[in-house]
């Protein structure tokens, strides 16, 4: 496979870039695998990719119903912080945010990843106790976290609004210098091309309808391409994960919600770093290209349709001209909807299951997009030893029945 | 925006009205004879269901009563809604 650097684009450009190879194989399912990934989003690629890298294990297949990417991965506003409180959760978004940092070279794909800082914004009193306590918190972790002041937010963001009488003032907000964006679909391709230079098949078009059982272990999963053969499946399909579960026999804590984002037309640099919101619910970022890219809180109610309703976007953009009062002129240019599996305590499920040889990785709501690269890392290590690793076993699906759930709910800021 | 038709009310827009999840989980009898597994699955285990559901809302800003919404959650199409009571809890559950 070609390696991407600056010469292999000068080479491609003298013979008019005619010369490039796919950068991965588009594969037909084999009959057998070690070990099949259901989902091919940017965690079931980030699996596999860790499966292979740091397990060994070659002989596996990602199976997605769509095109890979097309899900959740490719439908976020793209921001990736590790400031939670828990300490079981900070370790793992941490564990996440390090891999961050060096996955352009490691999987030789442009991720874009921009670490251009993350506000959350505090509103009032007890916005601002919240988060002294969580940038604490974040310290004794050693996870980079500070406070800012009004003043200080209005020197490095000049057009969000600080005036006392906003209706809800900006009385300061946590800071992670480290937190930023990074380019979704790149994540998907980069890994894809990763995991299959690795050997991994990579079959998209291929959707899991069913899935095999000999008493309590799992033999394969039927598919519309046919059966394939397995003893070990690996579920990472976000929003359908209760869907897959139930082919299953297993009932999962998780309901699936619409979640919407919005782009507007291409704007000159006016924002760079990211704006979040918790008291009017809102978060804001400039892509490379010049959109605001902006997003805000769930549809109420259950839904697969990849869209929500329109009070929902009214809402995000009340939200956002509150803080920045002179975006009511730009025009919004695109609208969609993903769909999100949001657990009781708003942390993730990455877990063995009642049934041997079947792995549950879900529950990532709105923010697993940050997650990626440590999910899918962890993911490996549990399918590979049959046991989670120390940094997702407090993420294992028993914690609702012995009671150690992970509240991050409101705690972790927005939670995107 | 769904238009949503209240047992009482009648058709109103979705701002209207609040959530509230799966319909007809019944509370346990018993709590004291269960186990943890099955307390948690009481508490927190859904079905999520893709397809026909059985669901709760509330018409919080109208006559604020509960009642029922049976709805495809694929297409978001509103097949029926119903007030609360038991024959509709116990009969009329899609499977
Ligand atoms: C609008 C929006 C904004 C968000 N913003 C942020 C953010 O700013 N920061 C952040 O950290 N997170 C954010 N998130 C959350 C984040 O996108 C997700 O948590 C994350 O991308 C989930 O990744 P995934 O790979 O598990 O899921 P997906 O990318 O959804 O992948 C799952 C894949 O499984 C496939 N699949 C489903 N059923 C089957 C089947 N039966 N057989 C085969 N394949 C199947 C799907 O087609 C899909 O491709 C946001 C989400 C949305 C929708
Ligand atoms: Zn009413």
């Amino acid at each position: 496979m070609n390696k991407y650097s600056a010469f292999s684009l000068f080479k491609n450009a003298l013979t008019n870039n005619k010369n490039w190879q796919a950068s991965w194989r588009d594969a037909s399912p084999k009959v057998k695998y070690d070990a099949i990934i259901v989902g091919g989003g940017g965690h079931g690629l980030a699996t596999a990719y860790y499966l292979a890298k740091n397990h060994g294990m070659r002989n596996i297949a990602v199976v997605e119903k769509g095109w890979i990417g097309g899900g959740n991965t490719a439908r976020n506003t793209t921001i990736v912080r590790s400031n939670y409180l828990w300490t079981e959760s900070s370790l793992l978004y941490e564990k996440s945010l390090k891999l961050w940092e060096s996955l352009s070279q490691d999987i030789n794909f442009n991720v874009m990843f921009s670490q251009r800082g993350v506000y959350n914004l505090g509103h009032t009193l007890q916005d601002m106790r919240d988060i002294e306590r969580r940038v604490s918190a974040n310290q004794l972790n050693g996870i980079d976290a500070e406070v800012v002041n009004a003043q200080q937010i209005k020197e490095a963001i000049p057009l969000i609004n600080t005036s006392e009488t906003a209706r809800y003032p900006i009385l300061g907000a946590s800071l992670q210098r480290r937190a930023g964006v990074a380019r979704h679909d790149a994540v998907a391709w980069g890994y894809a091309r990763a995991a299959s230079e690795l050997g991994v098949d990579i079959v998209q078009q291929c959707e899991v309808t069913g899935i095999r059982k000999n008493g309590p272990q799992v033999t394969g999963v039927e598919t519309t391409r046919g059966y394939i053969e397995t003893k070990k499946v690996g579920v990472v399909v976000a929003g359908h994960a209760s869907v897959i579960a139930d082919m299953a026999g297993i009932r999962l804590p998780l309901e699936s919600h619409p979640l919407q984002a919005y782009v507007s037309e291409p704007l000159k640099p006016v924002l760079d770093t990211v704006v979040m919101s918790n008291a009017v619910h809102g978060y804001v970022s400039q892509s490379d290209k010049g959109e605001l890219v902006i997003g805000a809180g769930i549809d109420s109610y259950i839904g697969y349709g990849q869209r929500g309703s329109f009070h929902t976007i009214e809402h995000c953009m009340q939200a956002i001209i509150a803080l920045f009062p002179n975006f009511s002129r730009v025009r919004m240019l695109r609208q969609w909807g993903g769909i999100v599996d949001v657990s009781p305590d708003a942390c993730p499920i990455l877990s063995k299951t009642p049934v041997e040889g079947l792995y549950f990785n879900c529950g990532w709501g709105t923010g697993g997009f940050k997650a990626t690269p440590g999910s899918g890392w962890a993911f490996a290590h549990t399918i590979a030893n049959n046991q989670p690793h120390e940094l997702n076993a407090p993420f294992s699906l028993d914690r609702f029945s012995t009671g150690a759930l992970i509240d991050e709910h409101g705690a972790a800021a927005v939670a995107h | 925006m769904l238009l949503i038709k209240c047992p009482w009310c009648g058709e109103r827009d979705e701002t209207e009205f609040s959530y509230g999840g799966e319909a007809a989980i019944k509370r346990p009898l018993k709590p004291k004879d269960l186990n943890d597994e099955q307390w948690a699955d009481y508490l927190f285990m859904r079905k999520n269901t893709r397809g026909l559901f059985l669901e709760q809302w509330n018409h919080s800003v109208g006559c604020r009563q509960w009642f029922l919404v049976e709805r495809n959650t694929i297409t978001y199409e509103i097949i029926s809604t119903k007030r609360i009571n038991s024959d509709a809890l116990n009969s009329e559950v899609p499977q």
